[in-house]
């Protein structure tokens, strides 16, 4: 296989991965705005790091309806949820010999979708629906590469973009989430907001698996505890980083060969799996999350460097 | 028909539009025939994909159907529901301190309040209820109180169901729908959430545990999945992430309540049932039942598991005793009650029987113990030979049937047919009594979609609107 093979699909499993996140947490936010007051906007632009960039679009400043125009349609926007899909789609019309009639069908079917309602008037344009459709679709595409792709190595690659960029987000949520709602970083100042701790636990889908897990009030020391450290969540850090070791691993047998990215997949992996959350407070959620993250673009740039992606 | 309805949105003084409409009536006025179709068909579809279904009894070939939902939200504002919320309160404190008493002493007969028969002698009396002390003294621990509304200031209560009431999963997908449907209505004003009813219903749930167990268990009894109320179940095991059980996971050993698991036998602490008294335990009850758990009222009686709601708790909201709760806030509570009673003939009484006879076509004739809107006949609306034929029921039974005056129950402006008219409505408010009484903002707002009908039900073809209560600065009409 080329490194070029590679490379598609790896940011194509990154770019659907990051529209499908996005979409979950701007429905999530949408909630949270309708359901009361507060500072949404600037609070979802700091999760994608773009504060500035999002002060700079806009003249009056902080409008969330403005805030999803550009994080949705906004094609100068490399991380919209319509630039990303349509990156995806691209990846994967260079690979169409390396993926399935299933895969292909279902990824051009959503961005056809997505063309023909951004051709209309924008005034009109139902946001909501548009959202709701990226989310089913993508988890049809993923679906669809699940029962459908060969386990070879453009799968390991799809799987290490996918859940490298699945990780990253969850971290990214939890840290900006939980330094809005706990500035002081401690978990047991006061009594939770149950209508901003369930929109964190929204962003990710899992409030209902929380209940399911916990069968308690919302605790956000159980809910920093669920977005990073349980590994039965789908879309918890560790879960994320398990797959991501586990196709390293995976590569590694393909290849037999290992290189830094290797060490430090089972590294995060380790930090992940062994972590205790009384310990990760004492040392500070902001600074545990951090170093995660930090470590996570390492990551991914070591992955580049090994396997000649860039 | 009685005199015009009292219409929320349209009937106010000075200006017409009533001010916590103004924003709705704003949003009707802008928003396109076309574009709320296409909505209303959006609600349905979601409906339907979601399963949120009701099987009304009775229904064509028993298929499940969608309760239809109206899409025009019906909106209180802060103090009116200040003043509710005080009243609601007020009473359910005075329903569960009468199901103590009933189960107890019966201080309220003794001192010639309620004739002890109305208590002993009423087919809801469960025997083997007697003297049992409940966590909290609490018996109705959910509670839905029936709400109608003829004024600006004039509300009443219906009646009240504490027994099994449901229509709560409703409130909450209702509100979802709404939030994903108009979200442009959710900016304009500040509308009061519901969505922590579950974390509520949990707390109050285990609240009432007999254990001292930090994190009782608690698990969601249903008859199962042929039962009308069976997506509600699901939803608020789910929403609680409790299990959904039906009789045959649960069973008594020792005195103690199981429930089966892969892992072996897990104690159960509380058991929240959606299943009628009768049918709870085939030792004690009905021997014909599948659908309790035998032995179960002997774990109840020996404290090890507590049953939600109570048992017997009929004796409390079946119509007749209805007539006695302003004399039970006075009594228990030395209060005057803040919610009234609509006025009520009880047609055991010779002179009531002689007057409900004489003017049937005025009146509304409940059965005793009836629900779901049947067995029951609306004066004004019914034909001479209905009448007739419904006044042999009431003398062959006297002491089965009330009758209350036809009221002009307040209007909401509703989709029909092509465009937007009046349609009465009522209001279910929620009310959670465990360690302390917590109440959503709102509740189930019921709506009679055919013209002129009062019958808001859902087994008789009534829908459901989204209830907004207004946050408290929002109220003042900006």
């Amino acid at each position: 296989m080329l490194s070029s093979t590679a490379k598609n699909l790896y940011w194509m499993g990154r770019y659907l991965q990051r529209a499908k996140s996005t979409a979950r947490l701007i429905e999530a936010t949408q909630r949270m705005a309708l359901q009361s007051r507060g500072e949404e906007a600037a609070g979802v632009a700091a999760i994608f790091g773009m504060e500035d960039e999002f002060r700079q679009t806009q003249q009056q400043g902080g409008r969330l309806a403005s805030l999803i125009d550009f994080l949705v349609l906004d094609e100068n926007n490399p991380s919209s949820i319509v630039s990303s899909i349509s990156a995806a789609r691209s990846n994967a019309r260079e690979e169409r010999n390396n993926i399935t009639v299933d895969v292909w069908e279902s990824l051009n079917g959503l961005w056809l979708e997505l063309s023909s309602r951004l051709r209309g008037d924008r005034v009109l344009l139902d946001r909501g629906a548009l959202i709701e459709s990226v989310k089913k679709q993508a988890v049809m595409i993923f679906g669809a590469a699940q029962v459908t792709l060969l386990r070879d190595e453009a799968y390991n690659f799809l799987q290490l973009g996918a859940f490298l960029e699945r990780g990253d987000n969850t971290a990214r949520i939890l840290d900006v989430k939980f330094h809005l709602l706990r500035p002081d970083g401690n978990p047991h100042a006061d009594k939770p907001d149950y209508f901003a701790w369930s929109e964190v636990l929204a962003c990710i889908g899992a409030v209902r698996t929380y209940r399911r897990i916990y069968r308690s009030a919302l605790d956000p020391m159980k809910v920093a505890e669920l977005m990073m450290l349980r590994r039965d969540v789908p879309r918890s850090v560790h879960h994320c980083l398990w797959m991501v070791d586990l196709s390293m691993r995976e590569l590694a047998d393909t290849y037999s060969a290992k290189g830094e990215a290797d060490r430090l997949a089972g590294e995060l992996h380790a930090r992940l799996r062994y972590a205790r959350v009384d310990h990760i407070f004492d040392i500070g959620l902001a600074k545990f999350l951090g170093g995660v993250r930090d470590d996570i673009a390492t990551l991914s740039d070591e992955i580049g460097r090994q396997f000649l992606l860039d | 028909m009685a005199a015009k309805a009292f219409d929320e949105m349209n009937s106010g003084t000075g200006n017409p539009i009533r001010a916590p409409y103004r924003s709705v009536a704003d949003w009707l006025a802008r928003t396109s025939a076309e574009r709320i179709a296409a909505t209303r068909h959006e609600v349905d579809l979601f409906y339907r994909r979601h399963g949120i279904t009701f099987g009304a009894y009775g229904a064509a070939d028993g298929h499940e159907t969608t309760i239809p939902f109206d899409i025009i939200p019906r909106v209180i504002a802060w103090d009116e529901w200040e003043y509710l919320h005080k009243g609601l309160v007020q009473r359910v404190k005075a329903l569960n301190a009468f199901l103590v008493d009933a189960y107890g002493a019966r201080e309220i007969c003794r001192a010639g309040v309620i004739p002890e028969a109305q208590i002993l002698m009423n087919a809801e009396f469960v025997a083997m209820a007697q003297d049992l002390a409940l966590p909290g003294g609490v018996h109705a621990h959910i509670a839905g109180i029936d709400l109608v509304r003829v004024g600006e200031k004039d509300f009443y209560v219906l009646e009240d169901n504490v027994r099994t009431p449901s229509g709560v999963s409703y409130v909450l997908e209702n509100r979802e729908v709404m939030m994903r449907l108009a979200p442009e209505l959710f900016s304009a004003m500040r509308v009061l959430p519901v969505a922590d009813y579950s974390e509520e219903l949990l707390a109050t749930l285990r609240s009432v545990s007999f254990s001292d167990d930090a994190e009782p268990t608690v698990v969601l009894l249903t008859p199962g999945h042929f039962n009308s109320a069976y997506f509600e179940h699901a939803f608020l095991a789910d929403e609680m992430g409790i299990d959904l059980c039906e009789g045959s996971d649960l069973f008594v050993d020792e005195g103690r309540v199981y429930m089966r698991t892969p892992r072996g036998p897990q104690r159960v602490d509380v058991i929240y049932r959606r299943v009628d008294d009768a049918f709870l335990d085939p030792l004690a009850m009905r021997p014909d039942s599948f659908l309790g758990v035998a032995g179960l009222l002997g774990a109840l009686r020996a404290g090890r598991v507590n049953i939600v709601n109570a048992l017997g708790n009929g004796v409390a909201d079946d119509k007749s005793t209805y007539t006695y709760v302003p004399e039970m806030i006075r009594f228990y509570l030395g209060e005057e009650p803040i919610l009234q009673n609509v006025p009520t003939w009880r047609c055991d009484r010779p002179d009531d029987f002689k007057y409900v006879l004489e003017h049937l076509a005025e009146l509304v004739v409940k059965e005793v113990h009836g629900s779901g809107g049947k067995g029951m006949l609306v004066g004004p609306t019914s034909s001479k030979a209905e009448i007739e034929a419904f006044a042999g029921f009431v003398r062959a039974r006297p002491d089965n049937y009330i009758a209350q005056p036809t009221l002009a129950l307040s209007t909401c402006p509703t989709f029909a047919g092509q465009g937007v008219a009046p349609r009465h409505v009522d209001l279910r408010p929620f009310v959670l009594s465990g360690r302390k009484v917590t109440i959503i903002p709102g509740g189930l707002t019921r709506v009679a979609l055919k013209e002129g009908s009062l019958v808001v039900n859902s087994s008789q073809g009534g829908g459901t609107k989204d209830t907004w209560v207004l946050a408290p600065e929002a109220s003042s009409g900006g």
